[in-house]
C-alpha cells in the first residue's frame, strides 16, 4: 500500500462526496424550506442524466446536452411542484412519503415509455477524456473536473443564499413561513422556485455523473438513499450540514471498501476476507449515521438548532 | 374532511381497474399475436413467460420477450398461447405470477425468469405441480445438483460455465495473474468460484463490490496497484457499463476479461468504445456461423431493429425446444412430453445441443472479442474455448 494509492482514493472519496453533495443539497432545501419529504428526488437526478444522453446524441455536444439535462430536471420540478406536490404541503409526512413514491413509479415508467428499456449512451467530452499527471500517479481528468464543477457549484450556492435577496427569503421561509407571507412575499412562487432548484441540482449530478456510469430507469434510488443518509448526518435543512455530511459519507465509504478487506485480509484467507470486508463496507456509513443520531440526534448541524 | 380521505382510495382503485384492462388487453392482444392469422387450432398450450420488464433489468426481460416472441412468429405454429407478466424483479411477485399463470391462465409451460434469486423462488414450487419449467437464462447450482427435477429443464446454461470457459482460457493464453472482481451476491461468488475452478494461474487481488454499485473508482486504483497481467470481471447489466466507462478513462490499460453477461448486446450500445478488446466468453454470438443463427439474427433486426443479445438467443432456442416436443407429444402425457424435451430435436442457434442427465445442456463455449463493424459495437468470435462441456454439478443429479 503506497502513498499514491492512499491520496487517489482520497481524491476518489472526495469527488464521490461532491456528487453526493449536490444531490442532498436540493433534498435538504426542499425539506428545510417546505418541510417536505420529496422521494421523487432520485428520478429527477435520472431525469436529469436521461436528457443529458439524449441531448449529447441530438447535437453531438456533451455541454449542450449538460444544459438540457439540467434545464429538464429544473422545468420536470416545477410542474411537479405546481401539480402534485402544493397540495401536499399541509399532509403528514406519511402522506408525503406516499405520493412521491408514486411519483417514483410514474417517472420511471414514463422514462422507460419514451426511452426504452435499454440503458443509452452518454460519453465524457472530449476535452476532459483521458488521465492527467499529479505527480504521484495519474488521475482521470473527468474526476478531478468533477471535484472542480462540485466546488463551484457549493460555492455558488452559498452565495445565491448568503448574499441576495432569493436566498434572503429563503433563509426567512425556513424560519417563519407564516411570518414571510404576511410580509408580502409570494410563498407559493418561492416554493416553487425553491422546488426548481433543488431538481436542477438533482438534475445537474444526474447528468454529470452519468457520463461516468450506465443512464437507466431507476439510476437514481441507489443515489436517493445515500443522500438521505448525508443529510441526516448533516442535519436536516442544513446546506452546510450537507456539505459536510456528502464529503463524510463520500471519504468513509470510498476509504471502507479500500480498507476493510485489506485489513481482514492480514488474519483471514483471501477470498473470505474479501468477501467479510464487502459486507462490512457497504454497512459502514450506516454504522457512521447511527453514531451521529446517538451523539447528535439532530444532525452535525440542525437548521433549527 | 370525509371528502378528502375517500379521494385517494377511489384513485387508488382507478388505477386498480385500468392496470386490470391493461393487462386483460396486453394478454389478448399477445394471444392474437400468437394465434397468427386466424387459424385457431383445438387446444394451443399455454405458455406462462415470466420476466423482468421494469427497473433496471428492463433491457434484458425485453430481449427474452422478443427472441420468444420472435420464434413463434416465425415458425407460424398456433400451438402456444404466450402470456407474459412483469416480476419487477421482486421474487414475491414473480411466485404469486406463477401461481396465478397455473392458475387462472391454466399455463402448463413456465419460462422467462432472468435472476437466479427469483428461479429459485419460482421454480421449485412450480415443478412440484407437475408444471415444466424451461429456463430461458438463470440456472443456479442448486437446481442443476441434488435439486434437479424431471419437470426443469435448462436451454441457457448452467450459471458456472462461462465463467469456467473464461478461466480455462485466461490460463491457456498466458495469463499468469488475475484480479477478478465481482459483486457480493450469490451469482457474484458462483462467478469467482467458477472462474478460479479453471483457471491456472495465480490470483493478483479479488474484490466483492457492492451489488448496484455505480462508482468503482476504488476498485480502479487498487487494479493499478495491484500489478495484474489481467483483469476479469462480472458486473451484469448497469455495474458493467459503469465499470467500463471509468475503466478506459482511468488510464489503467491492463486487459480485461469477462462474460457475455457483462459485455452483451445489451450492454455494448451504452458503453460504446470503452469495451471494444474486452474477451469475454459465450456458448453464443451474433457471428456464430449456422443458417439457423444468421436466420435468427437477419429476423430480429428487421422485427426490432436492433441487434439480439445472448439472452435472446436463449429465450429464441426455449420457444423452439418447447414447439419441437409440443410438435410430438401432447403436454397432457407428462412422461411422453418430458422424452420430447430431453430429446431437444430442434436447432439451436448456438450450434450443436445435447441435454445432460441433469437436463442442461452439455455444450462448447466460445470465447468472443468486442470490436467495431461498421460503426456497431459487437461481439465477433475468436474460437472455442472448452468443448462439449457438461457442468459440475450434473454428477450431484440423481436422475439418470
Amino acid at each position: 500500500m503506497t502513498l499514491a494509492l492512499i491520496v487517489e482514493q482520497m481524491l476518489n472519496g472526495v469527488q464521490f462526496g461532491l456528487m453526493l453533495f449536490l444531490m442532498s443539497a436540493g433534498l435538504t432545501l426542499v425539506f428545510g424550506v417546505m418541510g417536505l419529504i420529496n422521494l421523487a428526488h432520485g428520478s429527477l437526478y435520472m431525469l436529469g442524466a436521461f436528457f443529458c444522453a439524449a441531448g449529447a446524441a441530438w447535437t453531438g455536444n456533451f455541454w449542450l446536452g449538460l444544459v438540457a439535462g439540467t434545464a429538464a430536471a429544473a422545468a420536470a420540478g416545477a410542474l411537479i411542484e405546481v401539480s402534485v406536490i402544493r397540495r401536499l404541503y399541509t399532509r403528514d409526512h406519511l402522506d408525503q412519503v406516499l405520493a412521491t413514491f408514486a411519483l417514483i413509479l410514474i417517472l420511471s415508467e414514463g422514462t422507460k415509455m419514451v426511452f426504452g428499456p435499454f440503458p443509452l449512451y452518454l460519453n465524457i467530452p472530449a476535452g476532459l477524456s483521458g488521465t492527467v499527471n499529479l505527480g504521484l500517479m495519474p488521475y482521470s481528468l473527468y474526476r478531478l473536473a468533477l471535484i472542480g464543477f462540485g466546488l463551484a457549484v457549493a460555492i455558488g450556492l452559498w452565495l445565491l443564499i448568503a448574499r441576495t435577496r432569493l436566498g434572503i427569503r429563503i433563509r426567512a421561509g425556513e424560519n417563519d413561513r407564516e411570518m414571510i407571507g404576511a410580509l408580502g412575499v409570494n410563498i407559493r412562487a418561492l416554493y416553487t422556485l425553491v422546488f426548481a432548484l433543488g431538481a436542477a441540482l438533482a438534475g445537474l449530478a444526474g447528468a454529470l455523473v452519468g457520463a461516468l456510469q450506465s443512464v437507466q430507469v431507476g439510476m437514481g434510488e441507489p443515489v436517493l438513499i445515500l443522500a438521505f443518509v448525508v443529510i441526516v448526518i448533516g442535519g436536516i435543512g442544513s446546506i452546510k450540514g450537507a456539505m459536510v455530511g456528502a464529503l463524510i459519507v463520500g471519504i468513509i465509504d470510498t476509504m471502507g471498501r479500500f480498507l476493510l478487506p485489506r485489513i481482514f485480509a492480514t488474519f483471514l484467507e483471501a477470498s473470505q476476507a474479501s468477501g467479510l470486508g464487502a459486507a462490512l463496507a457497504s454497512m459502514l456509513i450506516y454504522v457512521v449515521m447511527a453514531l451521529v443520531l446517538i451523539l447528535r440526534p439532530k444532525g452535525l448541524f440542525p437548521a433549527h438548532a | 374532511m370525509l371528502l378528502v380521505s375517500t379521494q385517494p382510495r377511489q384513485t387508488a382503485d382507478n388505477f386498480r381497474e385500468i392496470g386490470m384492462r391493461l393487462r386483460q388487453t396486453l394478454v389478448a392482444s399477445v394471444a392474437a399475436m400468437t394465434l397468427g392469422a386466424g387459424a385457431v387450432s383445438a387446444d394451443p398450450v399455454t405458455v406462462g413467460l415470466i420476466t423482468t420488464l421494469s427497473g433496471g433489468g428492463a433491457g434484458i426481460g425485453a430481449d427474452i420477450r422478443d427472441g420468444f416472441q420472435l420464434a413463434l412468429t416465425l415458425s407460424g405454429s398456433d400451438a402456444i398461447r404466450l402470456v407474459v407478466e412483469d416480476d419487477g424483479q421482486r421474487p414475491e411477485q414473480a411466485v404469486q405470477i406463477a401461481d396465478r399463470m397455473i392458475q387462472s391462465e391454466r399455463a402448463e409451460i413456465l419460462t422467462g425468469i432472468i435472476f437466479s434469486n427469483l428461479a429459485m423462488a419460482v421454480v421449485p414450487s412450480v415443478v412440484a405441480q407437475d408444471i415444466f419449467y424451461v429456463s430461458a437464462n438463470a440456472g443456479p447450482s442448486a437446481l442443476a445438483g441434488a435439486g434437479c427435477s424431471p419437470f426443469y429443464f435448462n436451454a441457457a446454461w448452467q450459471n458456472d460455465m462461462l465463467h469456467e470457459a473464461s478461466g480455462a482460457y485466461a490460463g491457456a493464453n498466458g495469463m499468469t495473474n488475475t484480479f477478478i472482481l465481482a459483486p457480493n451476491y450469490p451469482a457474484g461468488t458462483d462467478a469467482l468460484t467458477g472462474f478460479k475452478r479453471r483457471y491456472t494461474g495465480t490470483i493478483a487481488g479479488e474484490i466483492y463490490t457492492q451489488l448496484g454499485q455505480t462508482d468503482y473508482a476504488a476498485e480502479i486504483a487498487q487494479i493499478r496497484a495491484s500489478g495484474a497481467d489481467s483483469v476479469f470481471i462480472f458486473l451484469p447489466g448497469g455495474m458493467g457499463i459503469s465499470f467500463m466507462r471509468q475503466y478506459s478513462q482511468s488510464g489503467v490499460d491492463i486487459p480485461v476479461i469477462s462474460t457475455a453477461f457483462t459485455v452483451g448486446q445489451d450492454n455494448l450500445p451504452a458503453m460504446g468504445e470503452a469495451a471494444l478488446g474486452v474477451i469475454n466468453s459465450g456458448q453464443w454470438a451474433p457471428d456464430t456461423d449456422n443458417e439457423a443463427n444468421r436466420t435468427f439474427v437477419a429476423a430480429f433486426r428487421e422485427a426490432f431493429g436492433r441487434t439480439p443479445s445472448i439472452y435472446a438467443s436463449q429465450s429464441y432456442d426455449t420457444a423452439n425446444l418447447i414447439l419441437s416436443a409440443l410438435a410430438v407429444a401432447d403436454v397432457g402425457q407428462r412422461e411422453a412430453f418430458r422424452d420430447a424435451l430431453r430429446a431437444a430435436d430442434f436447432t439451436s442457434v448456438r450450434g450443436d445441443f445435447v441435454f445432460g442427465n441433469n437436463q442442461h445442456p452439455i455444450q462448447d463455449v466460445y470465447m468472443r472479442q468486442v470490436v467495431n463493424v461498421d460503426g456497431e459495437i459487437t461481439n465477433r468470435t475468436l474460437g472455442l474455448a472448452i468443448e462439449d462441456y457438461q457442468d459440475v454439478f450434473a454428477a450431484q443429479c440423481a436422475m439418470e
